[in-house]
């Protein structure tokens, strides 16, 4: 709850974030950074159910996945049993059988946002696996942005970094860690209410500046995670991303696995009745006396 | 009528029952077992019927699909994703129509080349012709309102982008485009009408324009490769020397080509059912928002050759300005072919026998059409537009010069009977 | 190609070989339309059991409102002493004493047509035109019937059910009530649509 308190604060700053987020929304076109590779495994139960669980603690908070039922994504991440479904998925005390909507309101998100979060039931397919993947790990601190922080894949996106508990923060590289001086990082954080993330991590806040200070550059092209700043590691943190785009790519496009797969057999079945209709069509056409050749200016005799 | 009928089988007499009351057997006879097509049919021959099987698969899951869709700004949407996600293999019959949308146009594209290239247009088939551009425009229509239904934001911007097209009309043209859309912009309104065509009024049209398109290539018998007309030569029956019966033969033989034909629509269809952005576009994953329009436009790549038409046009003429002359082309384009029975002068029908200048016009017609078609699905650009333009100068000259380079050059010989074949 | 002329029996062959197998194919295409028409999840969701809390049920009392399950109304009847013991003693007017005929899982197919004596759960549905049945408890006259020992009476044709939902004769109601899945998760607690054998009884 207390997430979602700070931008109620102030006026100024509401419509703040309204004006930059109409122009940063919508605006906001595909970005040069390099994307990573990253391939979905919709195999791996595991990653998905890990995908699941961090999607319900970081996510679903804005973004619903609004045609989908807890009940049918348990059965098809593995038969997650009913019991620790309702325990540790469904925060929103909705039914098992119930869509997996948000618990934010449609208008307290436009007014907070100045547009609602979309929903994310096919966010891979409007982008793609790869890019939800680079864009979880394209986030960066910029005191300039409403929310403390920007994203390279997105540059200027309208949302604060959900997962900035379990990454840590990360800062462009040519920016020079001297500058991010942490706990004054912090203050500014807290200066633009993200205490309510900030508070979920739980640790110690003190940090040496690790290298000397370069002149900041525009598009800086490098970004590096502070050590220790989060919970989870770089390689965890990956995983994270990974699980994360791989859960939302399985969301995209729930029947994939099964259409594949009646795909083979449908096709393997059409392919069978296809020799035989060649080969009756071959026994009926024996009947058809042969025209003579078509006659070419190159080859006029028979082939 | 004199023998008894008892003496005979019960499904004798079942049918002497029914032809006594209905013409079954002459009709099957007309139409099957006794219409001798040509012989010397090759692979372009097919699409006629592949053309056939695509309309019944479209009819079937479009049905199915009515019954879960939802024609309202609100609902559309969350409907056609209510299929998708919760109705039992809902998304079969999703893909199967959209990707049927698709193949319709990749068939009936192929099966109107045929006709380019066998002169299937030319008389007595003038009327066949008509009735299958009829066909066609009415295709085109029926995929336009078919897109927006999903209420996707693709779908919402294609169709505000074509509407407003409309507004191109000297004078009138503001007025008309608010009548077509029913509101100040595109809305739950429009979505409204968009159903009711695409669902009811506009399959019935097609129905109908397909049955009187056989009766009339029945009546007057199919077209071959050679542009010979098998009726010329009969035997003393009455059989034209080089027709086979359809039935049995040209029914395994298409049902063999049906078969091969739905293979790769399951390839599709099971693996590739976006192919690729080209049969379901991105942003139709998104539902519309009518004030935020996708960083691209791009219509369905069947609509793009005449899409790119209509941007290559950049330039105002007689005081109008260049919207307006960009519909003039773009319609003018998808209607040219119409005139194609009386702008051949050739004494041959068929490429095989024509002349060199109507080979390289055929060719670059196909060309400058791949063209277009690739031109209209990327953002425009100074040379994509001129491209564009020096392709739209090559289109229209092939129906354009016709008239001239069909009489000029130099034809070969029409052999007696057909050649070639199976 | 070769030339070699037609064998009328291969032909017949295949063309019997490639008829099966094209029904085949037919009736495969038909499958996904017939299971398009199957309850969606959505109607599956809103068929899904329900938790009946019975804490307020009381002797010779059925449960009020009437919970209600996929649209139909549940009646859970709690039945005296007296009452169990008529049910197992008198069957002489009932039309399927042993119900025979009628719907139940086989843990109500007993005299009280329940998984407890006491408590009765029925589809409150009437196996004639489906009117909902109108629960008289006591076993006193009713203006229907003099001899009335307590039960259910349908309002529309006049099917009268004894208080284990079974039906008298020479009444347009051919069957007793439908008794739907259920189970008691504890004394307080009633699941109907679900019995996943989990819970002793």
């Amino acid at each position: 709850m207390s997430r979602f308190e700070f931008v109620n604060r102030s006026k100024y700053f509401g419509s703040l974030v309204v004006v930059l987020l109409g122009l940063s929304l919508w605006g906001a076109s595909d970005s040069d950074w390099e994307l990573e590779p990253m391939k979905p495994n919709l195999r791996d139960k595991d990653s998905l159910q890990r995908g699941l669980g961090l999607y319900v603690n970081f996510c679903l908070g804005c973004h619903s996945l609004q045609y989908r039922r807890y009940e049918r994504t348990a059965k098809d991440l593995g038969d997650i049993p009913k019991d620790l479904m309702l325990e540790s998925v469904i925060f929103t005390g909705q039914p098992i059988g119930g869509y997996m909507r948000s618990s934010m309101s449609k208008e307290d998100a436009k007014h907070w946002f100045g547009a609602a979060p979309p929903d994310l039931t096919m966010v891979t397919r409007v982008r793609s696996p790869k890019w939800v993947y680079n864009f979880l790990k394209a986030f960066y601190i910029d005191d300039t942005r409403p929310f403390g922080v920007n994203n390279k894949v997105f540059p200027n996106v309208g949302m604060p970094h959900a997962l900035l508990p379990l990454q840590g923060f990360a800062v462009e590289d040519c920016f020079g860690y001297e500058a991010v001086d942490l706990l004054e990082l912090e203050s500014i954080l807290r200066e633009r209410k993200l205490e309510g993330i900030l508070t979920r991590t739980d640790r110690e806040t003190t940090f040496e500046p690790l290298k000397p200070k370069e002149l900041r550059e525009p598009n800086c092209p490098e970004l590096t995670t502070i050590p220790d700043s989060g919970l989870y590691n770089v390689e965890q943190f990956d995983q994270a991303a990974y699980d994360l785009a791989n859960f939302l790519h399985y969301m995209g496009d729930p029947s994939r696995e099964i259409r594949t797969a009646m795909g083979g057999y449908v096709i393997g079945f059409l392919v069978i009745l296809t020799i035989f209709a060649y080969f009756l069509k071959r026994e009926y056409w024996k009947d058809v006396p042969k025209s003579p050749p078509r006659l070419r200016k190159e080859h006029t005799s028979e082939h | 009528m004199s023998e008894s009928l008892e003496n005979r089988g019960f499904i004798a007499r079942s049918m002497t029952w029914i032809n006594e009351r209905f013409p079954w057997t002459p009709t099957m006879e007309k139409h099957a077992s006794k219409y001798y097509a040509p012989k010397n049919f090759n692979v372009w021959y097919v699409f006629g019927v592949l053309a056939f099987v695509v309309l019944i698969i479209q009819l079937v899951t479009g049905l199915f699909l009515t019954m879960n869709y939802v024609p309202t700004a609100e609902g559309a949407f969350g409907s056609v994703e209510y299929a998708m996600h919760e109705v039992d293999l809902g998304w079969l019959i999703r893909y199967a129509h959209s990707t049927g949308a698709s193949a319709f146009f990749v068939v009936i594209y192929l099966h109107m080349f045929r006709g380019f290239a066998y002169g299937s247009y030319r008389k007595p088939r003038e009327l066949i012709w008509l009735i299958g551009m009829g066909i066609y425009l009415v295709l085109m229509a029926e995929g336009f309102f078919g897109y927006l239904l999903p209420w996707g934001n693709m779908s919402y911007w294609g169709a505000q982008v074509i509407v407003s097209l409309v507004g191109a009309v000297p004078i009138v043209g503001a007025d008309l485009a608010e009548w077509v859309r029913g509101d100040f912009v595109l809305s739950g309104i429009t979505l409204n009408r968009f159903f009711a065509l695409h669902v009811f009024a506009l399959p019935g049209v097609l129905v109908v324009l397909v049955f009187v398109h056989m009766v009339a290539l029945h009546h007057v018998g199919s077209n071959n490769p050679d542009g010979i007309e098998i009726k010329d030569k009969k035997d003393e029956k009455g059989v034209p020397l080089d027709g086979i019966p359809f039935h049995p033969y040209y029914t395994v033989h298409d049902f063999f080509a049906v078969m091969v034909f739905l293979i790769l629509f399951c390839v599709v269809m099971f693996f590739a059912p976006e192919m690729f952005g080209y049969f379901i576009e991105k942003p139709n994953f998104e539902i519309a928002n009518p004030i935020a329009t996708p960083d691209h436009i791009a219509p369905v790549w069947y609509y793009t050759p005449f899409y790119a038409m209509l941007r290559a046009v950049t330039f105002p003429l007689f005081g109008l300005d260049a919207k307006f002359w960009g519909l003039v082309v773009m319609a003018g384009a998808i209607l040219i072919p119409v005139a194609l029975p009386w702008l051949d002068k050739s004494p041959v029908k068929s490429i095989r026998y024509k002349g060199r200048i109507s080979k390289f016009m055929l060719g670059m017609l196909v060309i400058s059409f791949i063209v277009l078609g690739y031109l209209g699905t990327i953002p425009p650009s100074g040379f994509g537009t001129a491209t564009a333009q020096i392709a739209t100068l090559v289109y229209f000259s092939y129906f354009l010069l016709m008239p001239w380079y069909t009489q000029r050059e130099k034809t070969k010989p029409v052999p007696e009977r057909v050649t070639g074949g199976h | 190609m070769d030339e070699t002329n037609s064998s009328p029996v291969t032909r017949r062959y295949l063309l019997i070989a490639t008829s099966a197998v094209t029904t085949v194919g037919a009736a495969g295409a038909a499958v996904p339309f017939a299971r398009s028409w199957t309850p969606s999840e959505k109607a599956k969701a809103l068929g899904a059991p329900i938790e009946v809390d019975i804490t307020k049920l009381k002797p010779g009392e059925i449960l009020k409102p009437a919970p209600e399950w996929r649209g139909r109304g549940i009646v859970v009847v709690y039945r005296t002493p007296e009452a169990i013991e008529r049910l197992e003693a008198e069957n002489r007017r009932l039309a399927d004493p042993m119900s025979k005929r009628s719907v139940q899982p086989n843990y109500a197919k007993n005299s009280t047509r329940s998984r407890r004596p006491e408590i009765g759960v029925y589809l409150s549905q009437c196996t004639h035109l489906g009117c909902v049945p109108k629960y008289y408890g006591e076993a006193k006259p009713e203006q229907f019937d003099s001899r009335w020992k307590g039960g259910f009476f349908c309002p529309c044709h006049g099917s009268k059910f004894d208080l284990a939902g079974r039906v008298e004769k020479n009444l347009p109601a051919p069957t007793n009530l439908e008794v739907p899945v259920h189970q008691f998760e504890n004394d307080t607690i009633l699941h109907v649509g679900v019995d996943t054998e989990e819970f002793d009884e």
